[in-house]
């Protein structure tokens, strides 16, 4: 006989089991980072740059925020996260690693062939991931399909997607900003990455995405603009996020790109580059 | 012959659908009057979502809902959701697999006066060219139903093309559609004409008039044109010794080039091919565009005939 008794996976709603401390979040994200670093230096490319800017966001949502449960990615009742900048993806495999998602040893396959850690994000491939990325401007739109999901089906779930203001320029992501307001998506919260850098430069000088939050909020938003790299204002982001009801919020996370390693921050060129192994030990050296 | 539309038989067969399944979804890019999604948005409010002119994000609204689980129908005019969404319809479908199913209507020159720019020409081949997609061209309002059915059940993206004008009945009521199984709509054993879509219905007026001149004509249905029934073709080739494929699409990419990849590896014949060529047609009613762009009965016969010379 079944035990009737028992809470089911699937109505249950635990908060974030690892719950880190403002301290605690710190020092993971530091981990995080070298993590970035080892990989991309292993891989000999990728992108740190962009996966630095968004480490502190990525830590506070797997380690305080997302109700996920690692032994079983595909808890029906589980937080989404979308990573819509799929080249960020070195982060996001070094926080599903270190929630248990797969062995942390397996980071250092990253781009290798026969991997699971494809160069950009790819669900078909990694247990954690929702979607897959690398072509800009898409994760808005699948973010939306996830948060229609959760109200046809009457579920409690919340969905996030972490976005780049780079990727901001893809005319889709406009399409899916006017969508995400007009079906009164509150059960979905947007995170941009704004670490005001490109491949190629200063996102101001290539095509200018400025008044950035205004922007946002003529499309229908609540917007909360944060410093991306203090944890407290992170997580009352988040908090405040989920009590505003009718309308989306986005969180606009000013960043630094490259942000921990002094010679990549602001850098474009560490866009799509990896660090040289010398490089690689300047920068763990910093990350200490 | 009787004639029927195609879009209104999958706007019907949608909602015979959703009364089964609960976890069907519809979205549309404002076009659900003509794509007769709004049969289903009247019954299942709920459930049918209005994308707006965003196809490329429906598209990718659907991954999301698919990803949840749900079954989920995207239409639209078979342009828009074909060229102007290619590489959502490859991240967000394609590469994972997702269980979407796009069903465009308006297909092909027969959307006649809207011109060029309506013209869906090309999405054979682009859908053809993205791994893991079912490719499927109903023949007549019947096999849209069968094939709209099929999708459904079965997992995984699809890409049904219908057309917009009402097109001739060529089933008889209670047929019984196999996807990937081609359909032999008539025995012959001198030439192979290969069709699909509005083309079967022309490949039959075709053979009836070799018929006439002595010219014993097969004629295969092939409505999925991915994955392609393989054994049917090489089977026409080996017994007929020549084929003619004949399409409403480009030269490029679509049914010919499959048939020909088959042949030229397994048993190449004398083969022509009837289409559109390379070239966009202009504005005019359906009927005067396929004369004038060379999809009648008789530019099949013709090309059977200097097939047959070529064995």
């Amino acid at each position: 006989m079944p035990n009737h008794s028992e809470v089911s996976p699937e109505s249950a709603s635990p908060s974030n089991k690892f719950n880190l401390s403002t301290a605690k979040l710190t020092a993971m994200a530091k981990k995080l980072r070298r993590h970035v670093i080892t990989m991309t230096a292993t891989a000999g490319s990728g992108h740190p740059g962009g996966s630095l800017s968004a480490a502190d966001i990525i830590t506070a949502l797997y380690f305080k925020v997302l109700r996920h449960n690692p032994e079983n990615p595909q808890w029906s009742g589980r937080d989404r996260f979308i990573l819509s900048k799929g080249h960020a993806a070195p982060i996001l495999y070094a926080a599903l690693a270190e929630t248990g998602y797969f062995p942390v040893a397996e980071l250092a396959t990253l781009r290798k062939l026969d991997s699971r850690l494809q160069g950009h994000a790819d669900r078909k491939f990694t247990p954690g991931v929702e979607m897959s990325a690398g072509s800009l401007g898409m994760g808005l739109s699948f973010a939306i399909g996830a948060a229609l999901a959760a109200r046809l089906d009457s579920k409690t779930y919340r969905t996030y997607v972490l976005l780049s203001d780079g990727e901001c320029e893809e005319g889709q992501t406009w399409e899916a900003a006017l969508s995400v307001a007009h079906f009164k998506l509150d059960n979905l919260t947007a995170i941009v990455d704004c670490n005001g850098m490109q491949l190629s430069g200063w996102t101001r000088d290539i095509m200018n995405l400025e008044p950035f939050t205004r922007k946002w909020q003529a499309f229908g938003w609540h917007t909360i603009d944060i410093d991306g790299h203090d944890f407290d204002q992170i997580l009352s982001a988040c908090q405040g996020a989920e009590r505003v009801k009718g309308k989306p919020t986005v969180i606009v996370a000013r960043t630094i790109k490259g942000k921990g390693v002094s010679f990549m921050e602001n850098n474009a060129a560490f866009h799509g580059k990896a660090p040289t192994r010398e490089e690689a030990e300047r920068a763990l050296k910093e990350l200490e | 012959m009787a004639e029927a539309s195609t879009r209104e038989t999958y706007g019907k067969t949608l909602v015979e659908l959703g009364r089964q399944n609960k976890d069907i979804v519809v979205l549309d890019a404002d076009l659900s009057a003509s794509t007769m999604t709004s049969f289903f948005a009247r019954e299942f409010p709920d459930r049918f979502f209005d994308c707006g002119l965003e196809e490329q994000n429906m598209v990718g609204i659907a991954a999301g809902l698919a990803a949840s689980g749900k079954t989920v129908f995207v239409s639209s005019f078979a342009i828009f959701v074909s060229c102007r969404c290619f590489d959502q319809l490859r991240l967000c479908l394609s590469q994972p697999e997702l269980n979407v199913k796009i069903v465009a209507t308006h297909g092909g020159i027969t959307v006649g006066e809207d011109g060029a720019s309506h013209h869906a020409i090309e999405d054979l081949a682009l859908y053809c060219a993205l791994p893991g997609f079912t490719v499927v061209v109903p023949a007549d309002a019947i096999e849209a139903a069968e094939a709209v059915r099929v999708a459904a059940r079965d997992y995984g993206p699809f890409y049904i093309r219908l057309s917009r004008p009402k097109t001739p009945i060529v089933y008889p009521e209670g047929y019984h559609f196999t996807l990937s199984k081609a359909v032999t709509m008539r025995q012959g054993m001198d030439a192979t004409i290969i069709a699909v879509g509005i083309m079967v219905a022309k490949a039959l007026e075709a053979a009836d008039i070799l018929a006439r001149q002595g010219i014993d004509c097969r004629v295969i249905n092939m409505h999925t044109l991915k994955p392609l029934d393989e054994a049917a073709v090489v089977k026409a080739a080996s017994e007929t010794g020549a084929i003619v494929v004949a399409e409403e699409h480009l030269a490029q990419g679509g049914l010919g080039s499959r048939v020909a990849q088959t042949t030229a590896r397994e048993k190449p014949v004398p083969m022509e091919f009837v289409n559109l060529g390379d070239r966009y047609a202009l504005s005019g009613k359906a009927e005067e565009l396929l004369q004038r762009y060379g999809l009648t009965a008789g530019d099949i016969e013709e090309s059977v005939k200097s097939a047959v010379k070529r064995k």
